[in-house]
């Protein structure tokens, strides 16, 4: 009797596990993407939305197998994916609370996107607690791989210490006679930030020339900088360097185009390229302007299958050319592809960051090469241009445009931005 | 002497644009006890109407000095529509609660409101420089200035002396005074008290709308410009004192003239200028520089 | 003490949660870790909003805590849970009554903007300090126990529900004694309590200092929970206008409201989100016009009635 049952048992157990190894070894059909992006207040407009538009027209390519070799297969290891928008407004606070919510009670496969700096740094740390794959696609601080070892994030843009590098190098190539240098940067991190990386790389290669006493750092969202201009007007500097974005630079456009601010001094905006399309002829000329790399207005003619899909495609469904944000959660997205076609769509967290970890892939205006921060930070080029009117396309194009190699701007893996500038900048090769 | 008179010129336009901003809030402070929250939204939809129909008429080719009847209209607009809902809608039913509950009130319809304008605007920003590039520029002190900045200290002087004027040589004015007192004297006195807190309110609006009109040529319309003047005309309107507009334009011209030397001269502290100088002052003067008697009840 | 129905539901609840704690999936033991640590700072403001003060900057005292807790961390590498807490509280509470000694002084809406202001002139130096991280500020490392790493979250969610709800206890006995009904007393009539004998200033200042300690604990907890410190989500005026909400929305009526308070806020806000990811600041401020409108005592005024119903049966 006990036999029977003890054979019984086993061979309950035995199916069991032959249904449960299948059911594991099962490759989805669908898999779930949460992309957080500004969908709410100051930053939704110039970054947030073309973001979001431009992960969703990949998503969508991607899941119909139209994208242009070599993913031109259908779907993310073969699954489509749906995904999941998020505002990632509301604080550092509010975005771990969600963050948290999306693994472990949404129970998303990846979650790609953020724009913040302040919620990328709060969230390293959760992402790597909770071992979920992470991909970052926007925000720019240095300190996500510098501060501590990550397995399962990862950043597919170049960080923004080669925004102020090229910068600066872009102003020493072409403007050798710069004496003095002041500026105006939006007073948190980011412009901090900025404005310390741009000083120091200058002091390091235009040694002769002299920074400011007084450069500005307006409240963020001030929208007034009269005094500001007035400030800078009378100030003896030749040059300005901004990191404005969004209204903030488009109001101090505005009111600097007004009273000839442009016309007296060498205007560096590193930012420049989201508000390059919005304002249209209200761009003056002659401004330096970046992009945070590879993107928009500066690589707009750039004559690959992949760009001019993505520049097209954008064109068509939204009526705009895409700016910086729409191509980085694009290609965050890509590289989401390839690390799915690669472990296959039932992959585990482990596998995906395996897969994804020091690769090098062609996106969609550059090639990004996955060998920073242990293999889990891209290193791309990044570089400037001027603004000049065409008035016969009746559009903003940029002359003059210069792109610098990723050893040249970036430190190299294991070498923190700040001390590398400092240092010299050593081990780069431009 | 270049840099002393930018300086004062800087202090003055900055003083300007804080007391058009504010003045608003402090009538509505002044005479209905309420720090209004959504002063922020009136703000922020004048802004985004006069920039959506500068814009428009600009495309349809029509002139642009149109741009500044566009500005006044589009505040009157807004004050009236926004004003009469608010007040008739929500405000009338709170006024025997606290204080408090009805600041918080005004919180809860801010919030609203700012996603309302998300819905109608979307997060496109609106651009309106017409009437701003049409005054074009002048050389003061050495530098270039913008016309159009100059004229906003035009405005705030117009703002300020119609308000003395309303207040001090009409009838209205005396009324609303005596509401301001007491207000149950003042009902018993037969003044409509409920009429004069719906026109305060509705010009209050106007004004509030006429700030965010106003300055919408010289920046970029976008979502979340009225949080940012909230806590700006907050600090203006506890340095004047509740409800004195002398009060409002001293306290803007002292923060205005502190902010524009420190810009010029210690821009590290630019930052805390605002808050610090209504901290120093609650400290000195607990209820603002130019507090009202209030009767002490026993 | 104990024979009070508050205290037992509160020692009753203790249990409950703690033991509910080990088995609910970790987002909704992270939701009570964050609502528990907030509902402390709202203990506080209650406190003073039966006093008949509100203040719109008491994210001071939440930032101080919880950059107390991130620079001792940082500079000191304490990582202890109780001395990181004690660090919070203290240099909340020894702020606070510095600060008192002005605040008392003050009323209505000046006493909320003089609070507001100084809680904007700490936001600004954080902000403008690198080495305090500005506005991405910066990471906290694990707490221990007496030393011990724990696995999971599970025992500094038990600490703080313990220490949250203990302090709601204290508080209510303390609403009983004299000093506590003095409350209610001062935001009827100041001039009668002072006739009475009573300091008015003096009691003033006692409940200010306790609501600071009260934040400062909260602005710990917190932190540790969260792992990070910001000025955005820990200084800003942003901060105290949703404690704020909170207590308003919580009503005045009992210890127990804060917390429930604080929980509903965050489910309503979690939802919000989901549900309408470009509108949820509209559900926001359409929730709190209603309860505002309807519910004047708040949720806890609801409770109340309901528990009445079924007491009369």
């Amino acid at each position: 009797m006990t036999n029977k049952l003890l054979k019984g048992a086993l061979g309950i157990a035995a199916v069991s596990a032959v249904a449960l190894a299948g059911g594991i070894a099962h490759a989805k059909d669908t898999i779930t993407i949460a992309v957080p992006s500004f969908l709410t207040g100051g930053a939704a407009g110039p970054f947030g939305i073309p973001a979001m538009n431009g992960a969703k027209m990949v998503t969508d390519a991607i899941n119909k197998g139209t994208l242009p070799a070599p993913y031109n297969t259908k779907g993310f290891g073969g699954a489509s994916a749906s995904l999941i928008e998020l505002d990632e407004g509301g604080g550092a606070t509010k975005q771990v609370a969600e963050y948290r919510n999306l693994v472990e009670k949404r129970n998303v496969d990846a979650i790609v996107g953020y724009i913040s700096s302040g919620n990328c740094q709060a969230l390293a740390p959760i992402a790597e607690e909770l071992k979920q794959f992470t991909i970052f696609a926007t925000c720019g601080t240095p300190r996500i791989f510098e501060e501590a070892e990550r397995k399962y994030v990862f950043r597919t843009m170049g960080h923004a210490t080669s925004d102020n590098v090229a910068a600066a190098m872009y102003v020493k190539e072409n403007f050798p006679n710069m004496k003095s240098y002041t500026g105006i940067n939006q007073n948190y991190a980011w412009g901090q930030d900025s404005w310390r990386d741009f000083d120091l790389t200058l002091k390091q290669i235009m040694p002769n020339t002299k920074a400011s006493e007084k450069t500005q750092f307006p409240k963020i969202f001030a929208g007034q900088y009269g005094s500001e201009i007035s400030a800078m007007s009378l100030d003896k500097a030749d040059l300005v360097h901004s990191s404005f974005w969004g209204g903030d630079l488009e109001a101090f456009i505005f009111q600097g185009a007004a009273r000839g601010l442009f016309k007296k001094k060498i205007s560096v905006v590193t930012v420049g390229g989201t508000a390059a399309y919005r304002l249209g002829k209200k761009l003056p000329d002659g401004l330096v302007l970046g992009a945070r790399g590879p993107y928009g207005i500066l690589v707009r003619d750039r004559d690959t299958a992949l760009n001019n899909w993505f520049v097209n495609t954008y064109k068509n469904i939204y009526g705009i050319y895409p700016s910086g944000p729409a191509y980085q959660y694009g290609q965050a997205i890509l590289a989401a592809k390839i690390a799915y076609d690669k472990a296959g769509s039932d992959a585990s967290n482990e596998q995906l960051a395996d897969a994804l970890r020091g690769v090098t892939f062609e996106s969609f205006s550059t090639t990004i090469e996955m060998k920073l921060g242990g293999g889990h930070q891209a290193a791309t080029e990044n570089g400037y241009g001027i603004t000049k009117y065409d008035a016969d396309e009746g559009e903003n194009v940029v002359t003059g445009v210069k792109f610098y190699p990723a050893s040249c701007v970036l430190p190299p893996d294991g070498v923190k931005s700040v001390d590398w500038i400092n240092g010299g900048m050593k081990g780069a090769k431009c | 002497m270049e840099t002393f008179l930018t300086i004062l010129l800087d202090g003055l336009q900055f003083s300007s644009y804080l007391f058009i901003v504010s003045a608003g809030l402090t009538i509505i402070f002044g005479v209905m006890k309420i720090l209004n929250v959504a002063h922020g939204s009136f703000y922020a939809w004048g802004a985004y109407t006069s920039a959506f129909f500068i814009g428009k008429f600009s495309d349809m080719g029509l002139p642009d000095a149109l741009g500044f009847l566009i500005i006044v209209a589009a505040a009157i607009v807004v004050g009236v529509i926004l004003g009469f809902i608010i007040e008739q809608g929500i405000l009338k039913h709170m006024y025997e609660r606290d204080e408090v509950l009805i600041v918080l009130a005004t919180f809860g319809l801010f919030l609203i409101l700012e996603d309302i304008i998300l819905i109608a605007f979307g997060t496109d920003p609106y651009f309106a420089y017409q009437p701003m590039a049409l005054l074009e520029s002048v050389e003061l002190g050495g530098i270039t200035r913008d016309v159009y900045g100059i004229t906003l200290i035009g405005v705030a002087a117009v703002v300020a002396v119609g308000c003395w004027w309303l207040l001090n040589k009409t009838k209205w004015g005396t009324l609303l005074k005596a509401v301001i007192f007491d207000r149950e004297m003042g009902i018993s006195m037969g003044i409509n008290v409920p009429l004069v807190y719906t026109l305060t309110f509705i010009g209050g609006a106007i004004l509030g709308g006429l700030g965010g009109a106003y300055i919408a040529p010289t920046i970029s319309v976008a979502p979340g410009l009225g949080a940012e003047v909230i806590v700006l005309s907050f600090a203006v309107v506890v340095v004047g004192g509740m409800g004195s507009i002398a009060g409002a334009a001293i306290g803007s011209l002292i923060i205005g003239l502190l902010r524009a030397i420190a810009v010029h001269e210690v821009p590290q502290v630019e930052l805390f200028v605002v808050f610090a100088v209504m901290a120093v002052v609650l400290v000195f003067r607990p209820e603002g520089l130019f507090a009202p008697a209030k009767p002490r009840k026993i | 003490m104990f024979n009070d129905r508050t205290a037992k539901f509160l020692l009753l609840a203790a249990l409950v949660i703690c033991v509910g704690g080990a088995f609910a999936p970790n987002w909704i033991v992270n939701q009570f870790m964050f609502g528990f640590s907030r509902a402390l700072a709202i203990l506080g403001l209650m406190v003073l909003w039966r006093t008949g003060l509100v203040s719109f900057g008491h994210a001071f005292y939440f930032g101080l805590g919880a950059y107390a807790v991130a620079i001792l961390d940082s500079k000191l590498g304490v990582s202890d849970v109780f001395l990181r807490l004690i660090a919070g509280v203290v240099v909340a509470g020894v702020a606070g009554f510095l600060i008192g000694f002005i605040m008392r002084n003050y009323r209505d809406i000046f006493f909320a903007m003089l609070n507001t202001a100084i809680s904007m002139v700490l936001f600004g130096i954080v902000v403008k300090t690198e080495s305090l991280g500005s506005t991405d500020g910066f990471a906290i490392s694990a707490s221990t126990i007496f030393g011990a790493s724990p696995e999971t979250k599970y025992p500094l969610f038990v600490i703080i529900t313990l220490v949250s709800l203990t302090a709601a206890l204290a508080v209510n006995f303390y609403l009983k004694t004299t000093f506590g009904k003095l409350t209610t007393a001062i935001r009827d009539n100041e001039i009668r309590v002072e006739y009475l004998g009573f300091s008015v200033a003096h009691a003033i200042h006692l409940k200010y200092s306790m609501s600071a300690i009260l934040a400062g604990g909260a602005g710990a907890l917190m932190a540790m929970s969260l792992g990070q410190v910001d000025p955005e989500s820990m200084i800003n005026w942003t901060v105290s206008g949703e404690l704020v909400f909170i207590t308003i929305m919580a009503g005045p009526g009992s210890v127990i409201a804060p917390f429930i308070g604080s929980l509903v806020f965050e489910v309503l806000r979690t939802y919000a989100f989901e549900l309408a990811p470009q509108a949820w600041q509209l559900i926001m401020g359409a929730a709190f016009l209603t309860i505002i409108f309807f519910l004047p005592g708040g949720i806890w005024s609801l409770i109340e009635k309901l528990g009445g119903k079924k007491n009369e049966k």
